[in-house]
């Protein structure tokens, strides 16, 4: 079995293809902007991984599992969690305590305004944690809905 | 920098960053995760050791999360706590122990068992490692609903671990369900809450309750706690997932399962006699008593008519419940009464040290009960027979357990049971007859397995559990008989903090408050 | 009365879920019933952060007819906010974890009834 039966018309392929990047860098739009719009880790990942559903649908889950191994997207949300996990307690060596903003008054993303209008560079660890969520739920989501497909495709088999 | 004052959050952080670690070892070598996940997990268990020393000396201790002040509560420029605060009292250190020792005793037991896809199942026990050491260490209430859906949802995908046999997922997905209904409930009662005081601390809003007196959406907010934690805690008769989801899970899974639903029992206290005591009807306690009543009654009757070993187990665990519920709810009684000293202060004893004592002898039993199903991959009690012959060891700690689960001197459950008898004797005789008729039948229960698994003629040849099984069985029936040998130096060393934690609430408000 | 509209709508959303819980049958309509709970608690949760004249906690998208000065007072806490978001991505995980209990279920018993997935009751 080459797995051609389970795409879609080539329609539906090319627009898949041509959203995909579209809806990814919204994604990162959503996730890097998290802290000064609506929007964050969670909502941006949520995206991602709708932009990956999205060529499931379009090109067979047996198709992009070939291309895009289960395990890989699983590895991605575990090295998102341990990010999360490592800036926290970053927080207790370099400030105060867990989950402390040591970044702020530093260099890269240091700068916090008091109010109104902030550069993308601003929030101390928060862009960072984003990033991690971000990764975290691009990596499960898009995992759970493959194995979800995969383990219902086993059954027509 | 003061390392002691971070002990709280690491003992979240570690188990937690093991888990998202032990994926990416996995890939590399399995030997080298095992010894990972082991250290963490040993890590963890030593941390909550020196957690318990340091509540000892300093009473209480808090930690606010990515604070100036990590130790101070309520922020300069605020009258309440904003950010996510742990408190740590004795109760609070006390069940954190237990569920560490009992994580670490079941990972043991694990690593003789698991092969296929181990990177997932050692993830997701970190993680309920995580939900349960997190329940445990919180003071706030809606951080208390997110670590007990962490708990839940690993559980439950722990419950599936050996998916090719329908059963388990059918056990998974009715404990899913209702543990994700209770958490709901729980997180409405939350809403309520906050949306009446602003607050989610449990310190603040039990203050503010004291201030206010019990408004009627206060006690709709404790009626939906109560039976959301009863439920999950597995009292009778909200007990119908429990036997499925304790007989289904993999191997050590059944124990480990056991310090969830304590967690939840500690939410449990920790609303009941922390938040909403000063204000409670006694018709509460007389609740609580009426459901341990109901859950020895059901237990141990529903273990009678048992065939597979697992779920047999199970129900005794529910009869297990019972007892520390019917101590719980006559501590609270008296406590209510005014009659702490008489009788409240020692059955709050005895039910504290039996939810230690419960876990170490139904731990036993699961063990024994997960290693012979795993050598001989049999769980119905009706086939089993003559296995003394081949496994000594085995049969032996059986009988450790046994004795224990009955509250045979000079096992721990004599111990702790012995003392609830007395206490609750104090409030109505008829508790304790009750009480001492279900472990009279509990012991001919287990008595009947022993006969019908472990004597009889040789039916097959059989080799004895592997080492690690026996090494983590060891460790349990050792404790057990080392608290019944010695049951005053745990009482005095171990339980009375977390008594006098629980009797003294105001100490725990007053931190927070910075009275 | 119109400001009690979410809460008649958070009874209503919960009884339905309820509803489809005890009374259906179907697996795949019990997931959907816990969904409805679930986001019936949500928008309680929610309509607990309306505050009236509040504005949004968004610095960077303030009205502009609002000063400075009165932004502390303005700006509703977005605590409530928060507690919905970690509901929901909780709530998704739940579900996914459901529905892959469900598919396992239809594979291993061939039916998504209630009813005759029994094999653990004696």
């Amino acid at each position: 079995m080459n797995g051609d039966e389970e795409k879609m018309t080539v329609i539906v392929q090319t627009i898949a293809a041509l959203l995909f990047p579209i809806t990814l860098i919204f994604s990162f739009y959503v996730i890097m902007h998290g802290h000064l719009t609506p929007g964050g880790g969670f909502q941006g990942g949520a995206i991602g991984a709708s932009a990956i559903v999205l060529l499931i649908v379009a090109y067979g889950v047996r198709n992009i599992e070939k291309r895009m191994k289960e395990e890989n997207l699983s590895i991605f949300e575990s090295l998102g969690g341990l990010i999360f996990v490592v800036v926290s307690i970053f927080g207790i060596f370099l400030a105060t305590a867990f989950l402390a903003n040591f970044l702020v008054g530093k260099a890269i993303f240091g700068q916090i305004p008091a109010w109104g209008e902030a550069p993308l560079n601003s929030g101390g660890v928060l862009p960072i944690l984003n990033i991690a969520v971000g990764m975290k739920v691009i990596g499960g989501l898009s995992a759970v809905v493959m194995l979800l497909a995969l383990i219902t495709k086993e059954g027509e088999r | 920098m003061n390392w002691m004052q971070h002990l709280p959050a690491f003992i979240i952080a570690i188990p937690l960053f093991a888990a998202f670690l032990t994926p990416l070892i996995d890939r590399i070598n399995k030997k080298a995760r095992n010894a990972f996940v082991l250290i963490a997990m040993a890590i963890t268990f030593i941390l909550t050791i020196i957690l318990f020393k340091e509540v000892l000396e300093k009473d209480i201790i808090t930690y606010v999360m990515g604070a100036a002040d990590p130790t101070q509560a309520i922020p300069k420029q605020a009258a309440v706590p904003i950010r996510i605060v742990l408190e740590i009292d004795g109760i609070n250190a006390f069940m954190a122990l237990i569920s560490a020792l009992i994580s670490l005793i079941g990972l043991i037991f694990s690593f003789a068992h698991i092969e296929e896809r181990g990177g997932r199942f050692y993830t997701l026990f970190l993680l309920m490692v995580v939900g349960m050491l997190g329940m445990e260490l919180t003071g706030d209430l809606f951080n208390l609903f997110v670590f007990l859906e962490i708990a839940s949802i690993a559980s439950a995908a722990l419950i599936a671990y050996e998916f090719r046999r329908g059963s388990t997922t059918e056990a998974a997905l009715k404990y899913i369900i209702i543990s994700s209904l209770s958490a709901l409930f729980v997180l409405f009662a939350i809403g309520l809450l906050y949306g009446e005081y602003d607050l989610l601390n449990m310190a603040a809003i039990a203050d503010a309750i004291r201030t206010t007196g019990l408004s009627n959406i206060d006690k709709i907010a404790l009626i939906l706690f109560f039976s959301a934690f009863a439920l999950k805690a597995g009292s009778a008769p909200m007990h119908m997932w429990l036997p499925d989801a304790y007989g289904e899970a993999p191997g050590a899974i059944s124990m480990v399962l056991i310090g969830v639903t304590q967690a939840s029992l500690y939410a449990l206290l920790r609303i009941c006699f922390t938040i909403y005591v000063d204000s409670m009807h006694v018709i509460f306690p007389a609740i609580i008593i009426i459901l341990g009543l109901i859950s020895i009654f059901i237990g141990v009757t529903m273990a009678l008519i048992q065939e597979d070993v697992k779920r047999l187990i199970a129900y005794a665990a529910v009869a297990e419940v019972g007892y520390i519920l019917l101590a719980i709810g006559v501590g609270l009684y008296g406590i209510l009464n005014n009659e702490v000293e008489t009788y409240a202060r020692k059955a709050l004893q005895g039910g504290l040290f039996h939810i230690f004592n419960d876990i170490l002898d139904i731990g036993l039993l699961f063990l024994v009960a997960s290693g012979i199903i795993y050598i001989t991959r049999e769980r119905n009690l009706n086939k089993l027979g003559g296995l003394a012959h081949s496994m000594k060891y085995t049969s032996i700690l059986f009988l450790v357990g046994l004795a224990a689960v009955a509250g045979l001197p000079p096992m721990n459950g004599f111990a702790s049971k012995i003392i609830i008898y007395e206490s609750v004797y104090k409030v109505s005789p008829i508790l304790s007859i009750v009480a001492i008729l279900g472990s009279v039948v509990m012991l001919a229960i287990f008595v009947k397995i022993f006969h019908s698994v472990f004597t009889g003629p040789k039916i097959t040849e059989y080799r004895e559990v592997p080492k690690l099984m026996l090494a983590s069985m060891l460790i349990l029936a050792g404790l057990i008989i080392f608290f019944g040998l010695f049951p005053d130096v745990i009482i005095n060393n171990v339980v009375n903090p977390a008594v006098n934690a629980l009797i003294e609430n105001t100490d725990y408000i007053s931190k927070v408050m910075g009275w | 009365m119109i400001y009690n509209l979410p809460f008649i709508t958070v009874v209503l959303l919960i009884a339905i879920g309820m509803y489809a819980i005890i009374f259906k049958r179907n697996l795949i309509k019990i997931a959907i019933g816990i969904t409805i709970v679930e986001s019936g608690v949500n928008l309680f949760l929610i309509t607990l952060g309306y505050r009236e004249g509040g504005v949004a906690p968004i610095f960077t998208n303030l009205p502009p007819n609002i000063s400075p000065e009165q932004i502390p007072e303005k700006m509703v806490l977005p605590v409530p906010q928060a507690l919905t978001l970690t509901s929901i991505v909780i709530g998704v995980a739940v579900l996914a974890l459901i529905l892959a209990f469900v598919i396992n279920i239809y594979k291993n018993y061939g039916t998504l009834d209630a009813n005759k997935i029994r094999r653990l009751k004696e």
